[in-house]
């Protein structure tokens, strides 16, 4: 067929728009990069609040003349968690890029694609902070920034209407020992009161299961241990037992929750160092709400973070500059400061700009010397594997549905067998 | 295509030629500019609208085959590698309990959501269609919660609809009705999701079905009003058949929306995974939680493939009835 030369020209006028708008689609928004004469932009991507001020980046930046450093902040660590996948190992990621505990089992399955942190600074950082975010081969590829040491929030109005001891000190000795002993109480103030001791069973899980060492997947082979392990069947077993009297059934991050944490719904909750955020931004006119420096069974973390660099990022070396010098602890005690991200690096510790740190919305308790405790009381290093995730999700699910009444114990637990079978 | 010796010379040239010489070239050259013409009739309509087709082809029938093709893989996102594994992704997904509760539920909220919807829509619009006052102030009325971003609205009613300390059920405990466990019982939670879908569409219809009303003839009504019919009667025998063709258009339409419901689902709890016993998962969340959840984009892209052609079989059916339904129309009018 021929075309005339009129038409052709038209054709070729129609395609090349079409192809333009496409094309146009396609492009990256921002040119990021750098300018002339030694001139470099780095990009840090964070999440939600890290902690890092205009101010702490413009000293980054009074100290490396040249460096021009930019900070994009995604409002969640879910939305943060979609776009580091769909760029990874592409373009378009940023030179430093944040990446969140939850995400860290699916980041270490591409670690090849992250450069490796020098190893001049590892010995910053706790020693199991070290090994989760360091692969088969030995590398290394997280910065550690915070983690979530956790204690014991309660409400001391609560305590005292229930004949229970107020005073935080007295409190952390009233509940130092076991889980057992934690419910133990409980049923200590359900009786005295009728009310509710815990907020959920799923939150309490999460507390519990974060102290077992290989709960879901074998940490030799990967697989997925979960339905046989005793050790989670029996966690699900005392919690629920427990819940069917003690707990107020708000599911966490729930409207309902919400409310609860302001309106007095429950007693206690477990208490990562950022959660002492969440209460006093959501029950801003209660007066008492305290923290407790104890958690039961020892040690538990519950979340935290890390900065990773692409490797093929266009300023590696200075990315990786930029990674260390945030993450030393001077600059994530200022992050503390600002955000209330607790530090993972080991010489904050002895820091008084953390120890004497306190909470005046928690009625002026200490809480860096409190969560300096609890970090340093934190001794298994639960091992996360590729499906940790999805396999915690669908327990999550299955205390749910016996909390809320849908299914019985024996039968939520065995649709929880079922969907880990058909999980890979 | 017609060849240019066929061709007819324009009857003009052939009248006023006395040689044969020029008039013998001058017919080609002519001819080549027919020729040209006539392409250009047959070809330019094509062309003007081949901007649309080419995007269409690049952005909708390109990933629709490329969604087939790693429908067929074990694909992994991050590298864009996969290794072939046929029909396994199918397999799965059609054994999964959970993909029929999907199904059922995406059902039950679209058939909760579109029939109380299109009901109200047609009564309200008959309402608009009456003389009021204010007409223009009641139509932007009722296309103003259209105009509120779904988010926003399911951020709103998710609220409302809380277990313990919702606006619903504390207002059902002032009347003495025991609290509804809006997010425990799955047809409780289909009703809170499809009364955020009718908020939203109801006024939307409600103008299209009243711009449908007011383009029949104010005649009929008046024969009716002489020949004795109320209003109830002049409404079931006249303006209701009168809708139809607007009505088949308004069904087809919701369908599609209600087989995509994603939104309301997904903001309806705090994790947007459709409930702890997949009361409210609808095929499109656990679409997405497949895909952007577990990253296992070769099984969502299996389930995007059978949702492709639910969708494709249900068109069929709307297609066979709307073909009844209009011949139907046919009879009445006579």
């Amino acid at each position: 067929m021929k075309l005339s030369r009129r038409t052709t020209a038209i054709a070729a006028i129609a395609s090349a728009a079409s192809i333009a708008l496409i094309t146009a689609g396609c492009s990256p928004a921002a040119d990021a990069g750098s300018g002339g004469d030694g001139e470099i932009e780095l990009t840090v991507a964070t999440f939600n609040d890290f902690g890092y001020t205009d101010e702490l980046l413009q000293e980054y930046m009074d100290a490396n003349p040249g460096v021009t450093v930019v900070q994009n902040k995604a409002a969640t660590s879910n939305d943060a968690r979609a776009n580091y996948f769909q760029k990874l190992g592409k373009t378009g990621l940023a030179d430093v890029e944040a990446i969140e505990v939850d995400w860290l089992p699916e980041v270490m399955q591409y670690s090849d694609l992250l450069a490796e942190v020098p190893s001049d600074v590892t010995d910053r950082w706790l020693d199991w902070k070290v090994d989760a975010a360091t692969d088969a081969d030995g590398r290394l590829i997280g910065y550690g920034t915070d983690i979530g040491p956790e204690g014991v929030c309660y409400r001391s109005d609560l305590f005292a209407a229930a004949g229970l001891p107020t005073d935080r000190t007295e409190v952390a000795a009233l509940l130092e020992g076991d889980w057992a002993k934690y419910f133990e109480v409980g049923a200590q103030y359900t009786a005295a009161t009728g009310k509710a001791w815990f907020d959920s069973a799923g939150s309490t899980y999460q507390g519990m299961i974060n102290q077992v060492e290989a709960a879901y997947e074998d940490p030799d082979s990967g697989d997925i241990i979960a339905a046989d392990n005793s050790e989670v069947e029996d966690i699900y077993n005392q919690v629920l037992d427990a819940s069917a009297t003690q707990s107020a059934h708000l599911g966490q991050w729930s409207d309902d929750w919400f409310a609860g944490v302001g309106n007095g719904a429950y007693a206690t909750m477990l208490c990562p160092g950022w959660m002492l955020g969440v209460i006093s931004g959501n029950a801003e006119g209660v007066t008492t709400w305290d923290v407790a420096d104890v958690f039961p069974n020892g040690g538990g973390n519950w979340g935290g973070s890390y900065l990773t660099v692409p490797a093929n990022g266009k300023h590696v070396d200075e990315a990786q500059k930029l990674a260390d010098w945030l993450t030393a602890p001077e600059q994530q005690i200022k992050a503390f400061v600002a955000a209330g991200t607790f530090p993972s690096q080991t010489e904050a510790y002895s820091d008084t700009a953390l120890t004497e740190f306190t909470n005046d919305y928690f009625n002026g308790a200490p809480v860096g010397e409190i969560f300096t405790n609890r970090a340093k009381a934190v001794d298994v290093a639960p091992f996360k594997g590729e499906f940790y995730f999805q396999v915690n999700d669908a327990m999550q699910k299955a205390l749910t549905r016996v909390e809320d009444g849908t299914q019985d114990k024996q039968a939520s637990w065995d649709q929880w067998v079922q969907e880990v079978g058909a999980i890979g | 295509m017609t060849s240019t010796a066929t061709a007819p010379p324009p009857p003009d040239i052939r009248s006023d030629a006395p040689d044969t010489g020029p008039s013998a070239r001058t017919p080609t050259r002519l001819a080549f500019g027919q020729r040209r013409t006539k392409w250009d009739m047959k070809l330019s309509p094509y062309l003007y609208i081949s901007p649309f087709f080419i995007l269409f082809i690049v952005t909708g029938l390109f990933p629709i085959g490329y969604t087939a093709v790693i429908s067929f893989m074990d694909w992994d996102l991050v590298r864009g590698t996969g290794e072939f594994i046929g029909f396994d992704q199918y397999v799965y997904v059609l054994t999964q309990p959970k993909f029929w509760i999907a199904l059922r539920n995406t059902f039950s909220i679209f058939l909760l959501s579109s029939v109380p919807q299109l009901l109200l829509a047609i009564f309200i619009a008959a309402m608009l269609d009456q003389n009021i006052r204010a007409k223009t102030f009641w139509r932007m009325g009722v296309l103003l919660p259209y105009v509120m971003a779904p988010v926003a609205v399911a951020l709103i009613f998710s609220n409302m609809f809380g277990d313990k300390y919702g606006l619903v059920n504390t207002l059902l405990a002032d009347l003495g009705i025991p609290a509804v466990p809006w997010h425990s019982d799955a047809f409780a939670s289909h009703i809170a999701i499809a009364t955020m879908v009718n908020f939203r569409w109801t006024g939307y219809n409600t103008l299209i079905l009243l711009a449908a009303m007011q383009a029949i003839p104010r005649d009929y009504y008046e024969a009716a009003a002489i020949d004795g019919a109320n209003k109830f009667r002049q409404f079931l025998a006249i303006t209701v058949p009168s809708l139809r063709p607007t009505l088949i258009f308004v069904i087809i339409t919701s369908t599609i929306g209600g087989l995509q419901i994603f939104d309301e689902p997904r903001m309806y709890d705090q994790y947007g995974t459709g409930g702890a016993d997949s009361q409210w998962l609808t095929i499109t969340l656990y679409l997405y939680d497949i895909g952007w959840g577990q990253w296992n984009f070769g099984r969502a892209a299996a389930l995007a493939w059978i949702l492709f052609l639910i969708i494709l079989a249900i068109g069929v059916i709307n297609l066979l009835v709307t073909r009844r339904l209009v011949r139907d129309e046919g009879s009445v009018r006579r």
